[in-house]
């Protein structure tokens, strides 16, 4: 069998992602609080001020960073569904449901740090506005995938139920990325762009970049860690599970 | 064994389900009341001058035909899971979906049409402006559907669930904002006399891409659940 496809069912299989996270985690977790660190202090201190807002702007290197994980992590969420649900992998379900909570955390830091900005750069700190209100209905999605993931019994059920519900919410992701284009609201416009040149001067761009990395490492480090945990509830009368449960019970 | 035609298991789970609802009149008016009880509730919590009322109407309107169909939901699949012919359904050699479609339409005929036709009546007790009810009607016309097709995808998915009721409202709210969004901003247009074609062409719009779309995924999530 090709190598690649071989690594690929390998990975399927509990015990070897368990293993294999668990040789991981300790890396993503120090490669994500450095670039956080590295982020940060590039954000908070070396970034020039703006000449409008001072330093009020950089709230930016938390609120931009959540926005785009928010959205990432939905889709993230919405493609393990949907490969739960038709081949039905028991780890895409885990993960799916995993990258859930996480998600949702994003979602609201975006919103609370948006409103924080939003009372003193706009005098108010809510407006209903498209990309506001979208963002909202996504932390909405985000509840209800976990409400019914939480109300169905059964732990495979219930995560191709909520998977099935991730698919239908993912129309959202494209109205909440589009909504500064296509209405015209209060929300300003994207400046930073994946083609072209970016609006924004390169001093204040490069610590949002290493905060987006710093927030992919802590998604990764933080979803591997849910995802372990998920992994041994779910195959607790397994043999794997009950090896690593003897192992860990003789370390201590 | 022949299983007859599509179309005659069509015909029949309509005749079927029109009946049960007939036995049950009694239970087919709760969705109007509840609505018309909803709306009389908001000249009292707001004062009963007409002009603060006839800016909010349509808008409330709206809101309590949209609460009225979310409780009403809960019985699309409920009595059909409980005596097990729901399952049989499933089994059934017809296609699920146009199956499903049947359903859907009996429920929105029985619970949304009567909420429709007691609109002007709503429109009338919030003093509704007289230019706007056209607008309303013809919001509510495109979005009830709609509205019922999204719910029955997720009450689909909360099937056999003991106490869905809170949990459906968590799932079917975020995905009815669009709709409200839509149709609200017809009525609202209509109020400031400014054209409404377009929010009722994205309805239809809408509505169009749910009615082939929502009995799949609606099939889809049922397996899921009874699986």
């Amino acid at each position: 069998m090709n190598p690649l496809v071989l690594w690929f069912h390998k990975l399927g299989s509990p015990p070897y992602f368990y293993r294999l996270a668990g040789r991981l985690l300790p890396w993503l977790w120090g490669l994500g609080l450095i670039s956080l660190a590295v982020g940060l202090y590039g954000g908070l201190v070396l970034a020039p001020s703006d000449y409008q807002q001072s330093d009020a702007f950089r709230i930016i290197y938390v609120h931009v960073p959540s926005a785009w994980m928010s959205l990432f992590i939905y889709a993230f969420m919405a493609v393990n569904g949907f490969i739960a649900l038709i081949w039905r992998i028991k780890l895409s379900e885990t993960l799916a449901m995993a990258s859930a909570p996480i998600g949702a955390a994003f979602t609201f830091i975006c919103l609370a740090t948006g409103s924080i900005w939003g009372k003193p750069m706009w005098g108010t700190w809510w407006t209903w506005d498209a990309r506001l209100t979208s963002e909202l209905v996504l932390l909405f999605l985000y509840f209800g995938v976990m409400g019914l993931y939480q109300a169905i019994e059964d732990r495979r059920q219930a995560s191709r139920a909520a998977a099935f519900l991730a698919l239908v919410g993912i129309v959202n992701l494209p109205i909440v990325h589009f909504s500064v284009n296509w209405w015209n609201t209060l929300h300003q416009g994207s400046t930073v762009r994946l083609f072209g040149p970016s609006l924004i001067d390169s001093r204040m761009l490069w610590p949002l970049l290493v905060m987006a990395v710093a927030t992919k490492f802590l998604f990764a480090a933080s979803l591997l860690s849910r995802a372990r945990v998920d992994l041994l509830e779910l195959e607790a009368g397994k043999d794997w599970a009950r090896q690593v449960a003897l192992a860990d019970g003789d370390a201590a | 064994m022949s299983y007859g035609t599509a179309l005659s298991a069509c015909r029949a789970l309509f005749v079927r389900d029109f009946s049960l609802v007939w036995r049950q009149r009694g239970d087919a008016l709760n969705p109007m009341l509840f609505a018309i009880m909803v709306v009389v509730l908001f000249p009292f919590a707001l004062g009963p001058e007409p002009n603060a009322l006839a800016r909010i109407a349509s808008g409330t309107i709206l809101v309590a035909l949209l609460l009225a169909g979310l409780l009403s939901l809960d019985a699309l699949f409920r009595s059909d899971f409980e005596d097990g012919s729901l399952e049989q359904l499933v089994l059934s050699p017809h296609p699920l979906p146009l199956l499903l479609a049947c359903k859907i339409a009996v429920h929105w005929l029985t619970t949304a049409l009567p909420l429709l036709l007691a609109a002007p009546l709503l429109g009338e007790l919030l003093y509704l402006p007289r230019s706007e009810l056209p607008v309303l009607l013809a919001a509510l016309a495109l979005s009830t559907p709609l509205l019922s097709l999204i719910g029955a995808v997720c009450v689909a998915l909360t099937v056999g669930m003991r106490r869905s009721g809170m949990l459906l409202a968590l799932l079917v709210l975020p995905l009815y904002v669009p709709v409200l969004i839509f149709a609200a901003g017809a009525c609202n247009a209509a109020g400031q006399g400014l054209p409404v074609l377009a929010p009722l062409l994205w309805l239809g719009a809408g509505l169009a891409l749910a009615l082939v779309l929502a009995p799949l995924a609606c099939a889809a999530a049922l397996r899921i659940s009874l699986s």
